[in-house]
């Protein structure tokens, strides 16, 4: 298989290439890690005129904590650089759980978190980790960035809310007020397979009790699922089996999946419940068997 | 696939744009004027007649086309040849010295790592980038760096032996 023909452009700078989405009129693409794009490409569910690789572009590619707790991921931050991140372990556990889970080894060399939150695939693992976070993404365009919060950002499956000629340069996940705790876990057929679910659960130790909880679900509805309600149950109470009982059966709720060859809708819903009942069971007793 | 093979070679139609490109494969530098639509993958095999880097399934699952860019394993599948300018890749022929078979290929052979052979090629570069960064990782640390490679006859029984049996040769070097 081979792609359509396109022009193709390498810019060296961030303002060239919003300058050449405008020229290429919505008809442009941009090119990350690719490893989602090329096989539309080659699949020629997209033909685009003409791709931009950002690929050249400077001082994309890292990922960091602001001293205030804030952490950004750059637009060239590869998958396998957040999997081997000495910074997310102790920073960010949700993430942390879910970077060895994306895709295979070596497509992870190359994909990037941002391109996946782009490409808005409904089993894409990081936009539910993103959603449960509460973070956003930064776009830049011809008149300068704006931030888009996660939940606007996918509009449908596939899609997202970026201007024809904006880029998205960053992915932004908001300081912790308190510490955070979760995990991300994905149930795939084979490693490499998309999600037949994965579930991301995001929470903020105040004390006793979660000043914060964030539970997105992938795999499971016709885009990103953020379950708002099951995490506000867990928000202001200290974690026991009820209240986990409680939220996972509010998240099962929150599920919409389809029965396909991955599974019926029955079993992936109970996945979810069983999923989010295993997470917060590790969070409550760090050293207890999962549940 | 024969439109491919027909519109990439060495002599692009006038009409149709082309890039050049300079890879470093193999630690020789290579040049061509490219279709930017053209995959790396297509480069090696048909352009550089560099035929050990397999196209399997074609849609970055299988790992068979892996080879080595800037020294980490990338589809080679999934990837635009344009995109390779200015780096270095490396493909199974680079593996071997001029007479001597790379560890690697010794533990292949050793331990019967391969039936068909169709996935090998990529599942020693997948390895040669594990025993780069890791040179003496354990059965479960292998597994996981070769998840992205499909093999169809093994059973990855032997694949993962043979990995083993190169580390502890490379250590012994």
């Amino acid at each position: 298989m081979y792609p359509s023909r396109f022009r193709y452009e390498a810019p060296r700078s961030i303002d060239e290439a919003v300058a050449l989405l405008q020229e290429g009129g919505g008809e442009a693409k941009v090119l990350a890690g690719g490893q989602s794009l090329v096989p539309l490409l080659k699949l020629r569910f997209a033909s685009p005129e003409l791709l931009v690789d950002i690929n050249d572009l400077p001082g994309l590619d890292y990922h960091k904590v602001d001293p205030d707790g804030t952490i950004r991921i750059g637009a060239l931050c590869r998958h396998a650089d957040l999997e081997r991140s000495a910074l997310l372990p102790a920073k960010q556990p949700t993430m942390a759980a879910a970077a060895p889970l994306v895709a295979d080894p070596i497509v992870r060399n190359r994909g990037t978190l941002v391109g996946s939150l782009c490409h808005a695939d409904p089993q894409g693992d990081w936009a539910s980790v993103v959603t449960a976070l509460g973070g956003h993404v930064v776009a830049q365009g011809a008149n300068g960035r704006r931030r888009i919060p996660m939940r606007e950002f996918v509009s449908g499956p596939f899609q997202n809310t970026l201007a024809f000629d904006e880029i998205a340069i960053e992915a932004v996940i908001p300081a912790p007020k308190g510490m955070p705790a979760g995990g991300y876990l994905k149930l795939e057929r084979r490693v490499g397979d998309f999600a037949t679910v994965g579930t991301a659960v995001a929470l903020e130790l105040s004390g006793a009790v979660f000043s914060r909880a964030g539970i997105a679900l992938t795999g499971v509805g016709g885009s990103t699922i953020d379950a708002a309600e099951a995490a506000q149950a867990l928000v202001g109470s200290p974690l026991t089996a009820e209240t986990i009982a409680n939220a996972a059966a509010l998240a099962a709720r929150a599920a919409q999946p389809r029965t396909d060859h991955r599974g019926s809708a029955e079993y992936k819903r109970h996945i979810v419940r069983t999923f989010v009942q295993r997470i917060l069971t590790r969070v409550a007793q760090p050293n207890g068997k999962a549940a | 696939m024969s439109g491919l093979n027909e519109e990439i070679r060495e002599q692009p139609a006038a009409d149709v744009p082309t890039r050049r490109v300079s890879i470093s494969v193999n630690g020789e530098k290579r040049v061509a004027d490219v279709e930017p639509r053209l995959l790396l993958a297509h480069l090696l095999r048909q352009g550089f007649k560099l035929t050990g880097t397999h196209t399997g399934c074609d849609t970055t699952n299988c790992g068979a086309c892996t080879v080595l860019f800037d020294g980490k394993p990338v589809k080679s599948c999934t990837m635009l040849a344009v995109q390779a300018d200015g780096h270095d890749v490396t493909t199974v022929e680079g593996l071997a010295g001029s007479s001597e078979l790379h560890p690697i290929q010794e533990g292949f052979k050793d331990e019967h790592g391969l039936q068909c052979g169709f996935c090998t090629p990529g599942m020693m570069l997948a390895a040669k980038a594990l025993l780069d960064e890791n040179p003496d990782p354990n059965e479960d640390e292998v597994r996981w760096a070769l998840s992205g490679n499909l093999c169809r006859c093994t059973g990855y029984q032997n694949i993962v032996k043979s990995v083993l049996w190169a580390a502890k040769k490379l250590q012994q070097q």
